[in-house]
């Protein structure tokens, strides 16, 4: 018993990694009253062009780097289109997803598939402390002790997170306060897509290490709704995340369970999505979303 | 330098189709040069893509083909945004029709075709509508964000459609995931002799058509414009804002499983995990290169065909991705959006401040 | 004109229009150090419209700003915080979810480091310094409206302004509130030797503070002269133009065909009225809300009267008409319609009973983007529906209708956003008449319209009343309410004070109550 609660941590541990790192962008973008739908696709497109350099240059650090810049030029894409233009932010993102995911899906049989191939990577392993829930990777490590404290600090106590929550709640008090609130916004969503792209990452370079059609299957989606769940904060994301990644490995251990080998397996895949939904559902009502949000600024 | 975006009190007629020109040529530029990293000429990509189709009939029954369930997708969701809200979900709604057609198809054996036909697109119906159910409650209900909930329930529904697959409706004679041929009776008729183009193209345009006339000319339709201009001032005019939201989620849910219920009975005529190539999302991207209007969708959904059809013809010409017809939606999605919102504006360039 | 050159800033022929509207017609302006400087004038008169330029919130389309005689461009709030311009808008440019000390650091924030310890350190030394005392890690949205103004002052000290431009501060503070702003202004002027620009169209409050009032009309500044010595009949009469215009107009054009029966209700007081039925009755009605809110709210209109609701600002009004139009839950009481009681009170069930809302905030109840004719209808559209379709016939037979009735300046097909405010007025009376409510509640239904409309609107008002709508009219402009009202209930902190009959409400006695005087 004690072996299968350690396996369910130690595997909600990775399963949780990319959904929190995400989340965590995403509540950054979205605190500054802009909604990024171009998360699924970020996370699509980092993941591929992550492990597309890193296989050409042989180096999982230059991948990464490469799935960083990805995540950036689309931030800037969207940036552009929601801030500067003042697009629709629903139709922008969703357009940025299906483009990224398209121009990902072409590339790949470019470069890859074309003569039946596929791109795979020798990935990063985890690194043992000793038992399973501490046999995990950079990324993990890396999320909870270095992301999580840094976006709490960032959004609560640095001068940026104070303007991008100034610009997200009342964009005419911070831009009377001289504060350049189409900068904030694109600072924010610039931070948010770096999150969005590791998490993309984190999936091709270390957790499967190979990329395959429709790799991201709605992760991009649960992490908006996990900061829906979370109210924009930091804490109540991660017990967000926690929950959905348990449900996620609970359902991989049911898997094994004799008696329900008669279920088939993709009502049990199903699960976790429909326990957001269930969280959404107790726990999102009367939400405080920035005021702001979905507005576009223009000084009249 | 620096450019500011200043709203236009007036815009001259040529500006609108002149942006959306601009968007155009600024989609093929973009294009271009993935079709030429993949090894192909993208004037003959282009040539394959937009020309080629149009000059068969082939080409012209199966561009129509690949447009009748984006007829039915771009208006479910035009229906949704009209009234503010945001049905993402098109996607789910539309398998989750296809799962009651072939249910509907798969037990009606025997069954005179004027009422299989009818019979099979309702439950498609009955099927997206109860997609598009839990969604809409827990947003008139309790406000909670129809974006994200929508957008889950997508996935969900493949999984459902998996699991029927791979379980109970797995294809008795070959044992793929694939289920079995639906019964006769519910095919529906082909309307184009000497071509797959069946009638559910002709409800996808009677259900657009219906849409617009509802929305235009009925009091229910005003109601829903109303609500999804102002929803603060409908509902100080007496309006049942959360009732509107409720009935024209499900009437957009209804609408997408309908266009499932179509692709069953009307052409695939058998359930597979395939059935749908994004369908729902395509739908957004209809519905809103026609600004919402319901006639314009079938005239955008017919050009996507084009497309669709098109980039296979091109791939397998030009051995580039078939991938590529789905590469010029989006960014001419992402042009058209911008040039639309830069015609209500015109530049200014002025010194950076400070 | 008679600005002295030692005047510190220098507004020069400053002209700003918003398409046909002239907003301000070459105004010129001096402001020095050391004086409260009072700016005078009507709704729409051009005060709000010359400080924001002042202030870098709107660029003027012409004229030139001068500081210590030197041209300056002030295109952004940040140069004028740099020129020492501060500027306290009506709205609050707080951030709600955020401490008074993170305000505080707003506007100096690095990218990295925030100062809220100097930020403390400011709201500590400001008590001492201006006697503004404010909790500085307390949330912007728990504190109290004169509060919450006293932080928008800070602001603009802690930025180091020399002139501070107040936006009719007081219309959101009670009488012991607007004591204590006063002592701060005056605190300000002598001590610091601040320049602090007064806009208000209180003249008790420019009697007791001005050191110099300019008055402007439709964009002109009309007058600038020294305060002491000036009446408050001198300054109305500058406000207004000729003395007796607005009061001798509105008689001509409220009472018109109507005045008859209008002026013998009033003479026969309350018995003619009392003889007619009770058409909303409310009673014991409170709301959840600590500021603004309701508490225990009882009252109720006939046929054929007009009840006005006087109060300062702030004092429950907006919640009372949320309530009535049902946007707002009471958190208890009860309110009858014409005899129905209706529980849980929702918009559609409260006009089903005969209760017609004009909102105070017009563009709230306007569909902007559809047509007059489709918002005309909006609230009636079973009338104009035949098998779920709409009559296009019958609607727009109403539209001419009301076009011609009520002197609408548009067409039916014109998009109700373009319209001017007036014009938007008259729709929506329009649409709420058109329904014959038993009850219509009109809250400031004259607030920003120019002097024809408002006249308009006034003997729209009054016409109701004598076909026997209860109306109640909700409105901070006391004449309007002592002109049309047959009976004046003053609201103060959410309860109804008192309610005067027309022939003893007086100035004097109303303008009282209002200040929680109720000897």
């Amino acid at each position: 018993m004690i072996d299968i609660i350690v396996d369910l941590i130690a595997a909600s541990l990775r399963i949780g990694t990319p959904l929190l790192l995400a989340a965590l962008g995403e509540l950054i973008t979205e605190r500054s009253g802009v909604l990024n739908l171009g998360i699924e696709g970020i996370m699509y497109a980092s993941a591929f062009s992550g492990i597309a350099a890193a296989s050409y240059s042989g180096s999982l650090w230059i991948g990464l780097i490469v799935a960083v810049l990805t995540g950036l030029v689309a931030g800037l894409l969207l940036a552009f289109l929601t801030v500067t233009l003042g697009v629709n932010q629903h139709v922008a993102g969703l357009g940025l997803t299906l483009f990224l995911i398209s121009v990902s899906n072409t590339v790949n049989r470019i470069l890859f598939t074309a003569d039946g191939g596929q791109v795979r990577v020798d990935p990063w392993r985890s690194i043992g402390f000793g038992g399973p829930i501490f046999d995990q990777y950079v990324f993990t490590y890396g999320t909870l002790l270095v992301g999580v404290p840094f976006v709490w600090w960032l959004v609560w106590r640095s001068g940026l997170g104070l303007r991008i929550r100034a610009v997200g709640e009342n964009p005419e008090a911070a831009d009377v306060a001289g504060i350049h609130v189409a900068r904030t916004r694109y600072q924010a969503i610039l931070i948010g897509t770096v999150f969005m792209s590791l998490a993309g990452a984190f999936i091709t370079l270390a957790y499967v290490g190979q990329f395959t059609i429709n790799i991201i299957n709605g992760r991009g989606w649960v992490a908006l709704a996990l900061v829906i769940f979370g109210r924009w904060n930091v804490g109540r994301c991660i017990a967000g995340a926690a929950l959905f990644s348990l449900v996620n490995a609970g359902q991989l251990q049911l898997r094994l369970v004799p008696a329900l080998a008669d279920v088939p397996f993709e009502l049990l895949l199903a699960l976790p999505y429909l326990a957001v939904i269930i969280g959404l559902a107790i726990s999102g009502r009367n939400v405080p979303y920035p005021t702001s949000y979905l507005k576009p600024y223009r000084r009249l | 330098m620096k450019p500011r975006f200043v709203l236009r009190s007036s815009t001259p007629w040529w500006r609108g189709p002149l942006l959306i020109a601009f968007a155009a040529v600024a989609t093929f530029a973009i294009t271009a040069a993935l079709i030429r990293w993949a090894g192909g000429n993208p004037i003959a990509a282009y040539r394959y893509m937009f020309i080629n189709p149009l000059q068969s009939k082939f080409g012209i029954t199966e561009s129509v083909l690949a447009a009748t369930p984006l007829v039915f997708t771009g208006a479910a969701v035009a229906l949704a945004f009209r009234s503010g809200y945001w049905n993402i979900g098109a996607e789910g709604q539309l398998l989750a029709g296809t799962i009651g057609a072939t249910w509907f198809g798969l037990h009606a054996e025997g069954l005179p075709k004027i009422v299989a036909v009818p019979g099979v697109l309702i439950a498609g119906a009955i099927c997206g509508a109860v997609w598009a159910l839990v969604p809409a409650l827990l947003r008139s209900r309790l406000g909670i964000d129809e974006v994200v909930t929508t957008l889950l329930l997508n996935p969900v529904a493949l999984l459902v459609i998996t699991g029927l697959l791979n379980g109970p409706w797995r294809n008795s004679e070959t044992g793929f995931p694939d289920s079995d041929v639906v019964a006769e009776s519910v095919m529906m008729p082909i309307v184009w002799p000497g071509s797959r183009v069946h009638f559910g193209l002709i409800a996808g345009g009677l259900l657009a058509l219906g849409c617009w006339w509802y929305v235009a000319r009925m009091a229910g339709g005003l109601r829903l414009r109303a609500v999804g201009l102002a929803p603060g001032a409908a509902r100080i005019a007496g309006l049942e804002v959360e009732r509107t939201l409720l009935a024209t989620a499900l009437a957009s849910g209804a609408i997408a499983g309908v266009g499932g219920a179509s692709e069953i009975s009307g052409v695939a005529h058998q359930l597979t995990i395939g059935i749908s190539s994004g369908f729902g999302y395509t739908g957004v991207i209809v519905a809103t290169l026609a600004a919402l209007n319901f006639i314009g969708g079938v005239v955008v959904a017919l050009l996507l065909g084009v497309i669709n059809v098109g980039s296979f013809s091109a791939s397998r010409a030009l051995s580039i991705p078939s991938t590529m017809g789905e590469v010029v939606q989006s960014v001419l999605l992402i042009t058209v959006v911008a040039a639309l919102v830069i015609n209500k504006f015109r530049i200014v360039w002025k010194a950076a401040d400070k | 004109m008679n600005n002295g050159p030692t005047s510190s800033i220098w507004l020069k022929e400053i002209r700003k229009s918003y398409g046909a509207t002239v907003a301000l017609d070459g105004v010129t302006l001096g402001i020095r150090p050391g004086e409260v400087h009072a700016l005078l004038g009507e709704n729409g008169a051009g005060k709000t419209t010359l400080m924001k330029t002042l202030f870098g919130l709107t660029q003027p389309d012409s004229g030139q700003i001068e500081i210590d005689g030197n041209a300056a461009v002030i295109s952004t709030p940040r140069d004028a915080r740099a020129a020492g311009i501060g500027m306290v808008t009506q709205h609050f440019s707080l951030v709600k979810t955020m401490t008074v000390a993170e305000n505080l650091a707003l506007a100096n924030t690095r990218l990295v480091r925030v100062d809220l310890d100097g930020a403390r350190e400011t709201a500590r030394t400001a008590n001492d310094r201006f006697g503004i005392d404010v909790p500085a890690d307390s949330l912007i949205s728990e504190l109290p409206v004169a509060l919450q103004q006293r932080v928008e002052i800070l602001k603009a000290l802690a930025a180091g302004c020399r002139y501070l431009i107040l936006d009719e501060p007081t219309a959101v503070l009670g009488p012991r509130d607007v004591d204590a702003l006063l002592d701060v202004m005056r605190r300000l002027r002598d001590e610091e030797s601040m320049a602090v620009v007064l806009i208000s169209h209180k003249m008790k409050e420019i009697e007791r503070i001005a050191d110099r009032v300019s008055v402007l009309r439709r964009g002109s500044v009309v007058a600038s002269t020294d305060a002491k010595g000036m009446t408050s009949q001198e300054l109305i009469k500058l406000m207004v133009g000729t003395e007796n215009q607005k009061e001798t107009g509105s008689r001509d054009r409220t009472t018109g065909s109507g005045e008859a029966a209008s002026t013998g209700a009033r003479e026969s007081g309350l018995a003619g009225v009392g003889s007619k039925g009770v058409v909303l009755k409310v009673n014991g009605v409170s709301t959840a809300k600590e500021v603004g809110g309701l508490n225990d709210v009882s009252f109720e209109v006939r046929a054929g009267e007009i009840l006005g609701v006087a109060g300062v600002s702030g004092n429950g009004q907006t919640d009372l008409v949320e309530v009535l139009s049902g946007t707002l839950r009471p958190s208890a009481g009860e309110i009858t319609v014409s005899g129905e009681v209706i529980d849980a009170p929702r918009p559609a069930a409260l006009m089903a009973a005969g209760m017609g809302i004009l909102g105070e905030d017009r563009h709230a109840s306007a569909v902007h983007q559809l047509p007059v004719v489709e918002n005309l209808v909006l609230d009636q559209l079973r009338s104009f529906t035949k098998w779920g379709q709409l009559n296009r016939k019958a609607m727009a037979a109403r539209c001419d209708e009301a076009i011609t009735q009520f002197e609408i300046k548009a067409t039916p097909d014109q998009t109700l956003g373009t319209l001017s405010g007036g014009n938007m007025q008259k729709v929506l009376l329009a649409r709420l008449f058109g329904r014959s409510p038993k009850v219509a509640v009109v809250s400031q239904p004259t607030r920003g319209l120019d002097v024809a409309s408002t006249w308009y609107v006034r003997s729209l008002i009054s016409s109701a009343r004598d076909e026997g709508t209860g109306v109640v009219l909700v409105s901070e402009d006391l004449d309007e309410v002592l002109e049309l009202a047959d009976r004046v209930a003053v609201m103060y902190r959410g309860r109804i004070l008192a309610v005067v009959s027309a022939r003893e409400a007086t100035r004097e006695r109303i303008g009282e109550l209002m200040a929680g005087v109720t000897q």
